[in-house]
């Protein structure tokens, strides 16, 4: 299937069901990472629960240096 | 103390976490300046590289409250948005809500900051809004809920060190939460003037960071915050016109 991730259309694999299996294939899901999908802000517990499907649209963020 | 919302800080001086050299150097300059509070922004993940170091996955998170900040928006809801995915992360509820009205100057935009500091307030986040030197505005922010008001003493990165003493010592005066001096700070001695005012703690990130010895500026900085606060206490004398001898008058053997 097809999703945004970051405002990049990236193609992931059928298999992905929900947001922490996108994570696990990224290998982002040891990360401190905030997912956010169709603008819904997921709680870290939500991850697992959230399902994926073709067309969502994802932003991933983290903490960076700043001020 | 320190007494923001809930929490309680020993040191009164919050840091940045931008621009600095290395991880190497920044680890220790964070421990030097004995901050317990750390800012950071919000970004994008880079997806591509799953083994990115990240400074803040480097911390001891028991020692360190994260503030993260809302740099990078420029509208009310754009601020609250970051915030709330800052939140999302578990990892705290404090935010400094930063909303940029103008690129060349980085000062902020006193009336989404107001709005989106009544929207956080509201939604249960401990609030610590950038803000303008103005008093009027402080105390709107006050009343709004804020839970600690932090005016710039200069432009962002500036290091022109602390330009409006006389609306920093009003927006002091006139405080019921505590005031942070935020922004613009260039050296030791701008942090130490800063605490004379009265000031509850300095945020400085540049001053830091972009210093020949990151290290060694932020133990000055930890000084700087001890003594300007020293001397608050101790309450300084009056400045006069002329000169009043030290030694005394009577009795000088002839």
């Amino acid at each position: 299937m097809t999703v945004t991730i970051n405002g990049e259309k990236q193609m992931v694999p059928d298999t992905i069901g929900n947001v922490q299996q996108l994570l696990e294939y990224l290998q982002l899901a040891d990360r401190i990472v905030v997912v956010e999908i169709n603008r819904d802000i997921l709680q870290k517990d939500r991850h697992a629960v959230t399902k994926l499907k073709d067309g969502d649209t994802l932003e991933l963020v983290h903490f960076v240096g700043g001020g | 103390m320190l007494r923001i919302g809930t929490y309680e800080f020993s040191s009164r001086l919050l840091l940045g976490t931008g621009k600095f050299p290395d991880f190497h150097v920044q680890r220790r300059a964070v421990e030097v300046s004995e901050t317990e509070i750390l800012t950071f922004a919000v970004r994008r993940m880079n997806i591509y590289d799953p083994a990115q170091p990240n400074f803040l996955e480097q911390l001891d998170l028991q020692k360190y409250k994260l503030l993260p900040n809302t740099a990078g928006a420029s509208t009310a809801e754009e601020a609250v948005r970051i915030a709330r995915l800052a939140r999302a992360s578990g990892l705290c509820d404090m935010i400094k809500v930063e909303v940029i009205a103008d690129m060349k100057t980085l000062l902020p935009d006193p009336i989404a900051t107001l709005e989106a500091t009544k929207i956080l307030v509201e939604d249960g986040f401990t609030v610590l809004p950038y803000t303008n030197d103005d008093p009027v505005l402080a105390r709107h922010l006050q009343e709004a809920g804020a839970h600690a008001v932090m005016p710039g003493a200069s432009p962002i990165g500036s290091g022109q060190g602390i330009l409006n003493p006389l609306n920093l010592g009003i927006i002091i005066e006139e405080a019921t939460v505590p005031i942070i001096i935020d922004a613009g700070i260039g050296t030791a001695s701008d942090v130490a003037i800063a605490m004379e005012l009265g000031a509850d703690g300095v945020l400085l990130n540049t001053a830091v960071s972009g210093a020949k010895d990151p290290v060694k500026m932020a133990e000055a900085m930890m000084l700087g915050i001890k003594a300007g606060r020293l001397a608050y206490e101790a309450g300084r004398i009056p400045k006069k016109r002329y000169a009043q001898a030290s030694s005394p008058v009577e009795g000088i053997s002839k």
